[in-house]
């Protein structure tokens, strides 16, 4: 194996001789973080552990390992397999492909680089996009024998999206098309084409052959025709993404306050943007009240200023309130304030999107419940035609709107990535289900204060001398709720209890008669119910409610409308079998026959409670004997 | 205006990371091994938080094993850094006697696999902080900055969560427990490059001095207390010696040197032509899987 021996990436010599020479040289290098992308098995993990190698990040164990592995599982006969020594995984090696990211480390004599390897199958795209989201630039590898292929646009498409601006078209395998120029040319016309459209504008294309190693750091004695820099030498110009332009206005998302005793109270965070320093005139948002900085506190004493990407703690002029999520900014150039915008969504869990379901929004340091309506469309990534869409599933990319509980401290993701980029997280499952890039607010919401009112829900509550609650009953259609919710109602108004039961009847043909039986449909009728239930709480009410409410998600949407402790989620156990053989109102029968459609149980699932408070069932017990073990569990309500 | 430098971002970008999982978690604590790595993320926590401590406490699962430097360094850096020291040692290991010289692999799995699992249920803690650096090792380069942990601990190499940006997502059930490491994109010349800049106190055995030593099964052993068993014709003789990890010490090889000063360490280790985990037992004992193994089962 050729290594090329005066490359740029070490001065053995001088790390011999004069090591603090060395080391202070390397201790002023800045640092690219980059990625190889593109379409399965076009050489990225090949190319990365080819890096390493001729940079000598791999050690001599390491090389003998990668040698017995090379003949074990490799993919390239008695020869090194390269990839084998990024893809780390058992299942990676097993199967010849990259699943998920690895971080790779290595140093040139000009500069650190941290790069990603992504997977390139379609099936890990999130990974993918974990890898993209922090990176300066991308190297989008193309197999010469194969040209642009889907994944290649997707992979350019996602990384434009992310705000990379520098793109890297590293032609890959030119052995296997003779080193071709006209092929490698016409690739390079044809991704330029395609890339146009999108509005990438810096792309270097660069000929090369990961297994060998030519024009990776060394010239390509096969290509002599061409004449442009090795991928090394050009991976060294590449400016790193700049977050901290002098001119930016000042952010810092606060994520944690510092109360070590009375008289010190510090904001800790990054900063996000610009520069700062004591005596700055700053505005606290949301709530949009000024201040001035006092003082820039830090374990090696006080600091001067703080600029974009620096870790700092924060003091304050005034006893401000002031949290985290909170953001500190430059008061004459403050971030906006909204709570609807529309954003791009790459949707990245294997259950799909549920417009109108309430998701987890993490933003900065911000954290609030946000919906989403269905899609506006969904992007093709390889022809870039905007779909009609209802939803997104996995991998899918699409524009939609979102709307979140409260007000939340925001700028476009392309001015600012850290106030403009999110993650939606499921409320139950806790996953990481989409990664979103926010555009502009689609109505400001500055102007919407909330009615103060005088008499509050502790007042409505003691007037009427109890607690309130609400009683959420679930369980399949002919499990019993009604009856049951109904048998507990009369007990508590026999005891001077203000209740009201909310139940299909009276919820089906008023407030909720426009909703049908889709899924979305399902998860707005509990949402309404929910907000009506709560209003009533806020009453001061017992509120019982009696809906299938199959869904986790929007019993636990439900459940964080209301004070801890408020929601008792009851549920009425009773199995299919059961329910079905009642089937009271004829409905099991007509959804087996498959005239009724979306039915619970039959057609569409019942997610159960893991942890309910309270669980009863109608085959051990009867009604009135459930009603009245729910009510001793709920007194004394006072 | 001043750019910073690559150890300017990793330093900012690991105090985020710390921040972000005190202000999510419910019980943070820090696994504290004494050490190199572990001394960095310590300075770096004691940054992170100033002028407060660090508001969680050290958690060293020990395995009685240890180099007595590194006991000695232990009680001295949680005090500087006025934290609380829990020390953790398999109560099942101790009564039954695991030690490294008769029972192989079972040492390290009862002592550190299993112990690390005890004493996380032990004190409830649902985030623990490790200093692992992705550069470590080939399944390490794959793990998350955060890493989801099931309630038996297990990790699912497979079935990571996406984390963009710096937006970690902390949500876990009851029971279920995250593995937070600050240090994700530290290289080992950077973790010595910053130990220099800041002063940071490390365990001497990192620094070459004559030690009494034994050359068994092609590693060199440093004989660190009377319980080193000797086999027959094995005589302790003295040997400028250093370490590049520090772990049990019956397990942990040393490298010949003459370097004796942070300088001379780091032109070996850049001059060297072995990866540092190379001296140690425990990454050998099955080819290559060895480490997703033992991280699938609940090891660090
Ligand atoms: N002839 C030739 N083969 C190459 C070259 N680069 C990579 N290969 C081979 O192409 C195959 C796939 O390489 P990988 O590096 O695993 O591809 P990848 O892009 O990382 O694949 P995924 O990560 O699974 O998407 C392997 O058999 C490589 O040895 C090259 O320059 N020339
Ligand atoms: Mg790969």
């Amino acid at each position: 194996m050729n290594r090329p021996d005066d490359t740029a990436y070490r001065a053995d010599a001088l790390i011999d001789e004069d090591i603090g020479e060395y080391l202070d040289r390397h201790r002023d290098k800045d640092m690219l973080r980059f990625i190889t992308c593109g379409s399965v098995d076009d050489g990225k993990s090949t190319l990365i552990g080819r890096l390493l190698y001729d940079s000598r990040r791999v050690f001599a164990d390491q090389l003998e390992a990668l040698e017995a592995d090379s003949k074990a599982s490799g993919t390239r006969g008695a020869e090194l397999d390269f990839a084998l020594l990024v893809d780390g995984l058992a299942a990676e090696r097993e199967q010849g492909i990259t699943i998920d990211v690895a971080y790779r480390f290595f140093a040139t004599e000009a500069r650190k680089f941290i790069v990603a390897d992504c997977p390139g199958h379609e099936q890990y795209t999130r990974n993918m996009v974990t890898g993209a989201s922090t990176a300066d630039a991308a190297v989008i590898l193309i197999d010469a024998r194969k040209g642009v292929l889907t994944q290649t646009r997707r992979h350019s498409f996602l990384c434009h999206r992310l705000g990379i601006r520098n793109m890297v078209l590293a032609v890959n395998k030119m052995d296997l098309v003779d080193f071709s120029q006209e092929r490698f040319d016409a690739i390079e016309a044809e991704y330029r084409a395609f890339a146009e459209e999108l509005g990438i504008e810096r792309i270097t294309a660069i000929p090369l052959a990961a297994v060998t190693g030519d024009n990776i750091a060394t010239k390509s004695e096969a290509m002599d025709w061409w004449d442009g820099p090795t991928l090394i030498a050009h991976l060294e110009t590449i400016p790193v993404r700049d977050q901290s332009s002098a001119d930016a206005p000042f952010r810092l998302p606060v994520q944690w306050v510092n109360r070590p005793h009375q008289d010190f109270r510090g904001f800790a965070g990054q900063v996000a943007g610009g520069t700062v320093k004591p005596g700055d005139a700053v505005r606290i948002l949301p709530s949009g009240t000024t201040t001035t900085v006092r003082a820039i506190p830090s374990f090696d004493g006080d600091r001067d200023s703080a600029e974009a990407g620096d870790s700092i703690t924060l003091t304050l002029d005034d006893e401000v309130d002031c949290s985290r999520g909170d953001v500190i900014a430059s008061a004459d150039d403050p971030p906006q304030v909204a709570d609807q915008f529309e954003a791009t969504l790459v949707w990245m869990d294997a259950e799909s999107l549920k417009p109108g379901r309430g998701y987890w929004l993490k933003l900065g340091t911000q954290t609030v419940t946000a919906t989403i309506a269905e899609p506006k469309y969904e992007i093709n990534v390889n022809t870039m035609a905007k779909l009609a869409a209802t939803s997104l599933d996995l991998n899918a990319i699409g524009v939609v709107e979102v709307t979140t509980e409260r007000r939340i401290v925001f700028e476009p993701y392309d001015t600012n990535p850290t106030l403009g980029g999110f993650v939606l997280i499921d409320k139950v499952s806790n996953q990481t289900v989409a990664a979103g890039m926010l555009h502009f607010a689609l109505r400001r919401a500055q102007n919407v204060h909330w009615q103060a009112t005088s008499v509050g829900r502790e007042d409505h509550a003691s007037l009427k001398n109890q607690t309130p609650r609400l009683l959420w009953f679930t369980g399949l259609s002919g499990s019993g709720k009604s009856t049951i919710a109904n048998e507990v109602e009369k007990k508590l108004a026999l005891m001077n209890r203000h209740t009201f039961l909310l139940d299909g009847d009276n919820v089906r043909h008023g407030l909720n008669k426009d909703l049908g039986f889709t899924e979305t449909d399902r998860i707005e009728n509990i949402r309404r119910i929910g907000e009506v239930a709560k209003l009533m709480t806020d009453a001061g009410l017992i509120v019982l409610t009696a809906f299938i409410s199959p869904f986790r998600a929007e019993r636990q949407m439900v459940r964080d409308m209301l004070p801890d402790g408020e929601f008792i989620e009851i549920f009425v156990d009773t199995p299919l079998e059961v329910a079905e053989q009642r089937d009271v109102k004829g409905l099991y029968k007509k959804a087996r026959e498959g005239s009724l459609k979306n039915f619970t149980g039959i057609d569409s699932p019942y997610e159960e409670p893991q942890a309910p408070e309270i669980r009863v069932n109608t085959v051990d017990m009867t009604a009135e004997e459930a009603a009245d073990y729910i009510v001793s569990r709920i007194l004394p309500l006072k | 205006m001043t750019s910073r430098t690559h150890l300017d971002r990793l330093e900012a970008e690991s105090i985020h990371i710390l921040r972000e999982v005190v202000a999510e978690a419910a019980k943070p604590v820090m696994l504290y091994s004494v050490g190199k790595d572990s001394a960095v993320m310590l300075h770096l926590a004691r940054k992170a938080f100033h002028p407060a401590p660090p508001p969680f406490p050290l958690l060293h699962v020990d395995t009685t094993w240890k180099f007595r430097a590194m006991y000695e360094l232990r009680e001295k850096a949680a005090k500087d850094a006025g934290m609380e020291l829990l020390v953790w040692q398999n109560p099942e290991a101790k009564e039954r006697g695991i030690n490294p010289f008769d029972h192989g692999p079972l040492h390290t799995d009862m002592w550190k696999t299993q112990g690390l699992k005890q004493a996380l249920d032990h004190y409830g803690f649902d985030a623990a902080f490790g200093g692992a650096r992705r550069d470590e090792e080939k399944s390490r380069a794959k793990e998350r900055v955060v890493s989801f942990r099931s309630a038996s601990h297990a990790w699912d190499p497979k079935a990571q969560r996406p984390e963009l940006w710096n937006l970690y997502n902390l949500r876990k059930a009851k029971g279920e427990s995250l593995r937070a490491f600050p240090l994700s994109n530290w290289t080992e010349l950077d973790i010595w490059q910053y130990i220099m800049a800041e002063n940071i106190e490390i365990v001497p055995l990192y620094l070459s001095q004559p030690r009494p030593t034994v050359e068994r099964d092609g590693m060199l052993l440093m004989v660190d207390d009377e319980r080193f068993p000797l086999r027959d014709g094995e005589e302790p003789q003295m040997r400028s010696i250093r370490f590049r990890t520090l772990g049990c010490y019956p397990l942990t090889g040393a490298v010949e040197s003459e370097a004796d000063t942070l300088e001379g360490v780091v032109r070996e280790m850049l001059l060297t032509t072995t990866s540092e985990r190379q001296g140690r037992a425990i990454d050998k004992d099955d080819s290559g899987a060895g480490m997703e193994r033992k991280k699938v089962e609940g090891y660090f």
